[in-house]
């Protein structure tokens, strides 16, 4: 857990994904077409990997991956994610981080 | 003043030039505009003045609305969204910056242009007019009418014509009288044609009638083949009778959402056209869109089922599952088909829309990449051979691997799919908070509409009469 908080406060936008993960493609692409440069970690490429796993399935984040922070919280998976950004809070939270400026 | 039209140009190409030699002829006609006429002879260091009074009578001109609305030609380039008690105000503002046709600036620099080299501004004007196409400018005061062309082609036609009847007189009769001939002909064949054309439509209509009468009595015969519990499938290849019987009880659930749907929807129309107050409207609208969350999760639990049945819209008419998109409507078409017909949205509420149509792209295009990832992740898998010098045991442990690989990559269709709903689900939530009431109502029932005409295509097509 503390090497996830860790991760996750090193840059505004963080996102833990696996190699295989085609969810995690689709929100990678998201953030980057929102001119964000989120911060990737990869959970099977990783020697912590299982145990990072395992404090995110202990946040509740489900599927695990891909599992989003923004400011260092924890925003949720891909279907929070994309339900943020219908309403538009999604790039409010990302300009309040500073991760993209518009 | 405000009373007199003005015929800005012919098109829009011509808009600078036109608008230059307008302003000649139209300040001639009125009182106001005699300053420009005669200083239009004025030196060089007045010029400058002349531009005030210009800026200042086109600035007038180009805020008198009904100067606006009544050339026909700015109401076509104008947003269609726009209502017509939105156009006067809303079209000003937001085509101000854009359009040349009244904008004072540019229109103030073309004129100066053409101040330039010609100080007699009759003569600029004349210049002007063997520019200015069809419209025959020899007889500048009259041209006052916007709406039609004909008045202006039509002098031309006559003094063209008073010019040659005198010299071919004779061959002119005969030549009249073919003419009436071929015309007679000609309007003869347009009455055949056009009777056959109706004797056509009649029996083609006739055929439609006989064919959707056949198309109800399959479907009932097909509903009640279903509710005994027949098993009914196009494709070949579902002979598991687990994912046969999931998928059977999606499409009756699906059949019984949608009678569900169409009962919700009469009633929104009912409610709409006897004008019901805003609360109970409010209630039903609030009815129809939860409803929609209904078919969401019975389609997440058919995808569990069969995937393939949900994602290839088996359980769509052909017209549907030919514009699908991972198993289902595109939000953001959705939208771009609502927008023009749910005027008038004031500016907040277009914004709204304008952002929502750009975050449901967004999150379509997403998802979309991430199906071609995986569609590219499988292929990698399934195409890795082995190199052949491994004894069998390894080729098959290899093949064993790839496909076992290869199922997991199949199992996260059912991940797109759920994103999928749940962008729709949330982009028809999130409309449905821009909207107001009435808005709302009219938008379930456009998207009822379409959705209808298009399954009504299918029904057609499948019905249409073919040539062997």
């Amino acid at each position: 857990m503390d090497r996830i908080r860790d991760l996750a406060s090193q840059k505004a936008a963080v996102i833990f994904t696996k190699s295989s993960c085609c969810m995690c493609h689709s929100t990678k692409a998201l953030f980057y077409d929102l001119g964000a440069s989120p911060a990737i970690h990869e959970l099977d490429q990783d020697e912590n990997g299982r145990e990072m796993e395992l404090a995110l399935r202990v946040l509740g984040c489900n599927p695990i991956v891909p599992s989003v922070f923004i400011g260092g919280q924890f925003v949720g998976s891909t279907k929070d994610v994309i339900s943020l950004h219908v309403d538009g809070s999604l790039k409010k939270m990302l300009i309040n981080a500073k991760a993209i400026w518009f | 003043m405000a009373g007199t039209k003005v015929k800005i140009g012919a098109d829009d190409n011509n808009n600078r030039r036109s608008a230059s030699s307008v302003m000649p002829s139209f300040f001639s006609q009125t009182p106001v505009s005699n300053p420009m006429g005669t200083e239009a002879n004025a030196t060089q260091s007045s010029r400058l003045s002349d531009y005030g009074v210009l800026e200042q009578y086109m600035g007038f001109r180009v805020g008198d609305p009904s100067g606006i609305s009544q050339s026909p030609r700015f109401t076509s380039a104008a947003d269609g969204r726009l209502s017509g008690a939105d156009l006067h105000s809303q079209a000003f503002n937001m085509t101000r910056p854009s359009t040349s046709t009244l904008f004072p600036g540019s229109q103030v620099i073309q004129f100066h242009k053409s101040l330039a080299p010609m100080p007699n501004i009759v003569s600029a004007s004349n210049a002007q007019h063997e520019n200015w196409g069809d419209s025959n400018m020899a007889d500048s005061s009259s041209r006052t009418d916007t709406s039609t062309d004909a008045e202006p082609g039509d002098k031309n036609f006559e003094m063209g014509q008073s010019a040659a009847v005198v010299i071919s007189d004779s061959t002119d009769k005969s030549k009249e009288r073919n003419q009436d001939q071929k015309t007679l002909r000609r309007l003869a064949q347009n009455r055949e044609a056009a009777r056959k054309s109706r004797l056509r439509k009649k029996a083609y209509v006739q055929q439609l009638e006989n064919s959707r009468m056949k198309l109800t009595q399959l479907e009932q015969e097909v509903q009640q083949a279903r509710q005994q519990g027949v098993y009914i499938t196009s494709t070949a290849d579902q002979s598991h009778t687990g994912s046969a019987n999931g998928v059977l009880a999606f499409d009756a659930e699906y059949a019984r959402w949608m009678e569900e749907q169409n009962r919700l929807i009469n009633e929104l129309r009912t409610a709409v056209s006897s004008h019901t107050n805003d609360v109970e409207l409010r209630n039903i609208v609030s009815n129809a869109i939860t409803h929609f969350n209904d078919v969401f999760r019975l389609k997440g639990n058919g995808a569990k089922a069969d995937v393939f049945h949900i994602l290839l819209g088996m359980w769509k008419t052909p017209a549907e599952r030919c514009f699908m998109w991972i198993g289902g409507f595109r939000p953001s078409e959705l939208l771009k088909l609502l927008v023009n017909q749910l005027e008038p949205l004031s500016e907040q509420q277009l914004t709204g829309i304008f952002n929502l149509q750009q975050s449901s792209h967004q999150a379509e295009d997403a998802l979309s990449q991430g199906m071609d990832a995986l569609q590219q992740s499988l292929g990698e898998t399934l195409a890795t051979g082995s190199s052949g010098s491994e004894g069998s045991s390894g080729n098959v442990a290899n093949y064993m691997g790839q496909m076992a690989m290869a199922m997991g990559k199949l199992g996260t269709l059912e991940g797109f799919i759920r994103q999928a709903d749940n962008l729709r689900q949330q982009t028809l939530q999130q409309m449905h908070r821009i909207l107001t009431t009435k808005q709302s109502a009219r938008a379930l029932l456009l998207i009822n509409d379409y959705f209808s005409r298009l399954r009504a295509l299918s029904s057609l097509w499948l019905a249409r009469p073919q040539e062997s």
